[in-house]
């Protein structure tokens, strides 16, 4: 096990390095000179506009541009935005706000996806089972925005439960933005749990516990829910990898200072070392989450084995 | 300046959306919710302000955005204050007077008393190495050009070539026209004469800096110390803001608050319902789709006023189909300004009539004869030049900017009053659409905008017209006239306002006459508040005055 996590580790390096280049030549791409946008119908010194250029290495072929980058991560020197802010303090300053609705949004998806889909599960067919399933299609067929907006609206303006946008009520803020960002996963949760159990539920193993006369309980408890969890599993890692890169339309419309508007008005505005540095952060969450996720297999599966 | 607002534009639609996919109005004065933060038990009590947030580290001589502006001038006193109402300057600031016998050597003598939120006092040396530091290039500051009137500015400038890359260094580190004469006098020699300089010297540009910055400006960028009627006591931090406390040392009118708590909110939409829910007490920006319900939702809580923006489409002079000006004033006239504030912009905006913003003193409302909707003798004037009508002409506009349905609504015109088919050009952002403009590359009528950096005609005029603002300089429609250069220097030169506006008022006569430009609209500003507070007042720059706002015990 320790060398597979140890050569999991090490692949990652490649990884990272061959996405940097991609996202750098991505940003460089774009059309566009990233100064006359920032300053728009502005006058400016023309001798400013070379000092900046100079500063952020905007004069340089692309190759150069990333040698540049490169060494200054080696020297771990993640470079700096437009306004000569330091992308590692933009990072560590907003991470916390992200992981923090990602911490909220899967605890929402975990706790009331789980719920819903073992109860549907073991009650195949019964009115609860039906009303899962067409509250979680409702659910998955409604953008986020609306969502969001809408729970802002009533939750938040109308009934004055939750505070309407930013961080400044500690967890409480979170609440909110994490339960809408949650919606989604949960039904998926909800339903991924549902067939995986109404599966298991028909297997023979099951068929045998029940006949030796173990109580239900065990039997869905110990031996169908192990073996059912798997795909769930799978799905919330990888979820909670996603959540941690941002969540740029519920950080919007909540206002909450994370990661995903950072990176978001980063692109917009051609900022290659910020956009850079978030993704690459973003690559490695998720590159990290999927090799957990895989850990957790063998502890949840004794016949998956990884040597 | 360009007011340079990244609010989200597309959660106007969402919203729309989500309203329409609920029904449910979104109009209520229930309370809770959102953090007022009112200070109980203090004499004046907090308030919240919205802004988006600040382009650059808050730097005053690298603060030319809106957002950035707002915070600086609360936190900064300059030599004169501009009068909220009617934008002339007053010698409210930390300049006792500002005098000269020639118009380029200026005496500038400081007021006692004035001190920074540190303690150290303002004098003459503060302000000289703050304009030194924020002139020279190396330092990258926006505001650089603000002092390009300077003697001695260009020995500050790095040398460049055309593909903006640095030729040589510059020579000097101080600007030769500045000279520090005892701690409450300094004199400043300008390269030319200038009548209106007192009014120029009130922008964030000209903020005196204390020792403290010079010795970390990475750290005074989020925390700076300034003279200002509030201070910050806390550290500013993106998409979130800070508090900001009443300076009590202050030399000028104090604040009336405590003090006042800046949320950043970068979706406008989001601001608002915070509003309308009492958790923020002033936004200065109303959504698209709420601006025809806010005045009935809010009363006289509502407040609407002029602003120095100015929106105008430039003519592509260089290109032979529009260098007839005939062309040009047919054009102007063929557009019905008013119609299209209406329809599109619902009354937001007011038809411009002049170059020159009405905010300004010697802005005149008929200046532009070619600007009075007249389709009969458009077609009439248009029908004497060789413009070839069956051509399609290009509309150009930056795209994501919401450009394009007044645009569109020019061309319908242009369409059904001259007979010209139109194609619209509005694909490019800013940062490639204006390189297409410096490049001679326009093929027709271009969008572009314009806010005052001070309260001049001057200032309306001289940046946007004259052969020395050709590109890379803002006169993107290559317009040179000598007569209208001439006149210009003539009003620089004057020996009193009223002699300068008038020189000016000639130089726009010049300009209208010749067209390289079709004034447009003038903006306006449209902000809402909260029961909480009171007295608040915007000027002519879209600026809250802070200080003067009244709290609700």
């Amino acid at each position: 096990m320790g060398r597979y996590i140890a050569r999991r580790l090490l692949l990652t390096i490649p990884v990272l390095l061959g996405s940097t280049f991609l996202i750098f030549a991505m940003v460089y791409a774009l059309p566009g000179d990233p100064i006359a946008a920032l300053v728009g119908d502005r006058r400016i010194s023309p001798s400013v506009v070379a000092e900046l250029k100079d500063r952020y290495n905007l004069n340089d072929p692309l190759h150069v541009q990333y040698a540049k980058y490169l060494g200054g991560l080696v020297q771990g020197d993640l470079g700096t935005d437009f306004s000569g802010r330091s992308v590692a303090g933009t990072v560590k300053e907003r991470f916390p706000v992200t992981l923090k609705l990602a911490i909220v949004a899967i605890v929402f998806e975990a706790v009331i996806g789980l719920i819903a889909g073992i109860l549907s599960g073991i009650r195949k067919g019964s009115f609860f089972d039906n009303l899962v399933l067409v509250s979680t299609i409702f659910v998955v067929s409604i953008p986020v925005f609306v969502l969001g907006f809408l729970a802002q609206l009533s939750l938040g303006l109308k009934l004055g439960l939750f505070p309407i946008s930013g961080i400044s009520e500690g967890w409480y803020s979170y609440l909110l933005p994490g339960f809408v960002l949650a919606t989604l996963s949960i039904a998926y949760v909800a339903r991924l749990t549902r067939t995986s159990l109404v599966e298991n539920l028909r297997n023979d193993y099951v068929r045998t516990a029940k006949a030796k006369g173990l109580p239900p309980r065990t039997v869905i408890g110990k031996h169908t829910m192990r073996n059912s969890l798997i795909p769930v599993v799978t799905f919330l890692g990888a979820d909670f990898g996603a959540l941690l890169s941002g969540a740029i339309v519920t950080e919007g419309i909540f206002n909450l200072p994370g990661l995903g508007r950072t990176v978001y008005q980063a692109v917009l505005s051609g900022e290659g070392a910020v956009t850079v540095g978030i993704v690459t952060l973003f690559i490695f969450i998720y590159i990290f989450f999927n090799l957990v996720v895989d850990v957790l297999y063998a502890a949840l599966d004794p016949r998956i084995r990884y040597e | 300046m360009q007011v340079h607002k990244k609010k989200m534009r597309l959660s106007a639609v969402l919203l729309t959306l989500a309203l329409g996919a609920t029904a449910c109005g979104g109009n209520s004065d229930s309370e809770g919710g959102g953090s007022g933060g009112s200070g109980e038990g203090a004499s004046g009590g907090t308030f919240s302000y919205t802004l988006t947030n600040p382009e650059n580290p808050l730097i005053p001589g690298n603060t030319t955005e809106s957002e950035g502006s707002q915070i600086i001038s609360a936190l900064f006193t300059g030599l004169i204050t501009y009068n909220v109402d009617t934008s002339k300057a007053e010698f409210d600031g930390v300049a006792e007077s500002i005098e000269s016998d020639d118009s380029t050597l200026w005496t500038i003598k400081l007021k006692d008393g004035w001190k920074f939120h540190d303690g150290t006092p303002v004098d003459a040396q503060s302000f000289v190495d703050a304009w030194n530091y924020t002139a020279l290039s190396t330092n990258a500051q926006g505001g650089s050009y603000f002092f390009e009137n300077v003697e001695g500015y260009k020995d500050l400038q790095a040398e460049t070539d055309d593909n903006d890359v640095v030729t040589k260094q510059p020579t000097s580190k101080a600007m030769s026209g500045l000279k520090v004469v005892d701690p409450k006098t300094f004199t400043v020699k300008l390269n030319a004469p200038f009548a209106q300089y007192p009014i120029t010297v009130g922008y964030n540009a000209f903020a005196p800096l204390p020792k403290a910055f010079f010795a970390d400006p990475e750290a005074f960028g989020t925390k700076p110390i300034g003279n200002g009627p509030f201070k910050a006591n806390e550290a500013f931090r993106q998409d979130v803001g800070f508090k900001l406390t009443r300076f009590d040392d202050y030399a000028g009118q104090k604040a009336k608050a405590d003090a006042v708590d800046i949320k950043i909110i970068s979706d406008v939409t989001t601001a608002y319902t915070e509003v309308q829910a009492g958790g923020l007490d002033i936004l200065d920006t109303i959504p698209a789709e709420n601006i025809t319900t806010a005045p009935q939702e809010f009363g006289d809580r509502f407040i609407e006023r002029e602003s120095s923006s100015f929106t105008y489409m430039g003519f592509p002079t260089y290109d032979p189909r529009y260098s007839d000006k005939k062309v040009r004033q047919a054009f102007s006239m063929a557009i019905d300004r008013q119609a299209i504030t209406k329809a599109i912009f619902n009354g937001t905006r007011e038809p411009a009539m002049s170059v020159v913003s009405p905010v300004v003193d010697g802005s005149r409302k008929d200046a532009c004869k070619y600007c009075k909707f007249d389709p009969a003798a458009a077609k009439k004037l248009l029908a004497e030049t060789n413009f070839n009508t069956s051509q399609p002409i290009d509309l150009w506009f930056n795209a994501g900017a919401n450009h394009d349905a007044w645009v569109t609504a020019v061309g319908n015109q242009l369409r059904e009053n001259l007979g010209i088919t139109y194609t619209l050009k509005g694909d490019l952002q800013f940062g490639e659409y204006l390189p297409v403009g410096r490049g001679k590359k326009f093929t027709g009528p271009f969008r572009l905008g314009w806010s005052m950096d001070y309260p001049s005609p001057q200032n309306y005029l001289e940046p946007l017209y004259t052969e020395a603002a050709l590109p890379p300089g803002s006169n993107t429609a290559f317009y040179v006239n000598p007569a209208f250069d001439a006149k210009v220097k003539e009003g620089n030169a004057s020996k009193t306002n009223e002699a300068a506006i008038k020189k000016y008022q000639e130089a726009e006569d010049i300009l209208l006459e010749d067209m390289p430009i079709m004034p447009m609209f003038y903006g306006k500003l449209q902000s809402v508040h909260s029961p909480k507070v009171s007295n608040v007042k915007f000027d002519a720059f879209g600026q809250c005055d802070l200080a003067s706002v009244t709290v609700k015990q």
